[in-house]
């Protein structure tokens, strides 16, 4: 019979489709996992609402756990904030700058590069690649880069 | 049907599609970036409230008749000239906002729109700011008025006003439709309708 964990472990095999560096479960899109009398019920939140990826990831969870039962809550529960402390740091060392957490990017307006650190980093396009991020160029390291857009 | 929520989903798609004509045409790189972006979003704000309404959100979008959209007419016009569509972007993000926000309470989905909305908004605020004192975007903003007014409630009008700087006028309202929507609607179902019945993507 399978468990919980196992399904939970299952998901955070399977990498976003845009961003392969982290899992669906870094990525924080799966609010949870009910496993009852051998049946499993999988909650799934999108991300961004325009964002192609949604239905390929529905599908990903349907094929990574055989039976599964799918269901997309298009409420308000996720933001950028769900996105875990592990998966933050492989968007960095991906050279990707991880979305900072609502409140602290409300106040300060920082963005900081994510190859040298530095905050002198200037804005290029609000709107990137995909519907989740922006263009920035770091003055100090002279590279441009992506950064997640905080919601 | 909820006719503000359809109005809402109708809004997002066809200004969504209206943004996206100036992919690869937009006066900078940039720009072309930042409207086909931004139409995606829209699109799929629109998608996810059809998907409130009906269990097939393609059929709502695509396969009714041009005269049975609830689409205010500020996002029917077709504005191939750069200042009159960042006016509408901008009078267009306002009265959204106003609109959201009264929607968030009782519609979640409308709170996770909210936050991606944000994006817009600065987007269409910094090119207000560049181009505020210039005559025409001055004048654009004068033309479209009266039709930003349509997009929001009567009672949400005042608001608006008051937010844009501009005295409350007639407006242009949901029901009425611009020269320019029937040859929208005919390329945008296009390929829908070339489609034989029940055809699987």
């Amino acid at each position: 019979m399978v468990t919980a964990e196992q399904v939970w472990a299952a998901l955070d095999e399977i990498p976003d489709p845009e961003i392969p560096v982290i899992s669906l479960v870094d990525l924080g899109v799966i609010r949870s996992v009910d496993v009852s009398e051998g049946h499993v019920h999988v909650e799934f939140t999108p991300t961004f609402l325009g964002c192609p990826a949604l239905e390929f990831m529905k599908r990903a969870i349907e094929d990574k756990v055989p039976g599964a039962d799918v269901e997309v809550v298009q409420d308000d529960s996720w933001s950028t904030d769900k996105i875990t402390a592990a998966g933050r740091e492989k968007l960095r060392e991906a050279g990707f700058a991880p979305p900072a957490p609502r409140l602290v990017q409300l106040q300060s307006q920082v963005h900081r590069c994510p190859y040298c650190g530095s905050t002198e980093t200037k804005l290029e396009n609000l709107f990137g690649p995909t519907p989740c991020r922006s263009l920035r160029y770091c003055t100090s390291c002279r590279q441009p880069f992506e950064q997640f857009k905080t919601i | 049907m909820n006719e503000l929520l359809l109005g809402l989903a109708d809004d997002e798609l066809i200004i969504g599609w209206r943004d996206s004509e100036w992919t690869g045409i937009a006066p900078v790189l940039e720009e072309d970036v930042a409207f086909s972006s931004i139409a995606q979003n829209e699109i799929g704000h629109a998608r996810a409230v059809y998907e409130l309404l009906t269990d097939d959100a393609d059929a709502l979008a695509f396969d009714r008749a041009p005269s049975e959209y609830r689409c205010a007419p500020l996002v029917q016009l077709r504005l191939l000239e750069w200042a009159h569509t960042i006016a509408r972007r901008w009078l267009y993000e306002v009265a959204d906002e106003i609109r959201i926000a009264a929607l968030m309470e009782t519609v979640p989905l409308a709170a996770k729109i909210n936050r991606e909305e944000a994006y817009h908004r600065m987007h269409a605020e910094m090119w207000r700011e560049r181009l505020q004192d210039e005559p025409r975007f001055r004048a654009a903003v004068e033309e479209l008025w009266p039709y930003a007014l349509g997009v929001v409630l009567p009672e949400q009008r005042e608001e608006l006003a008051s937010r844009v700087g501009r005295d409350e006028v007639a407006a242009v309202e949901r029901g009425t439709f611009d020269d320019s929507f029937a040859a929208l609607h005919e390329e945008m179902t296009m390929v829908r309708r070339s489609a034989p019945a029940g055809a699987q993507w």
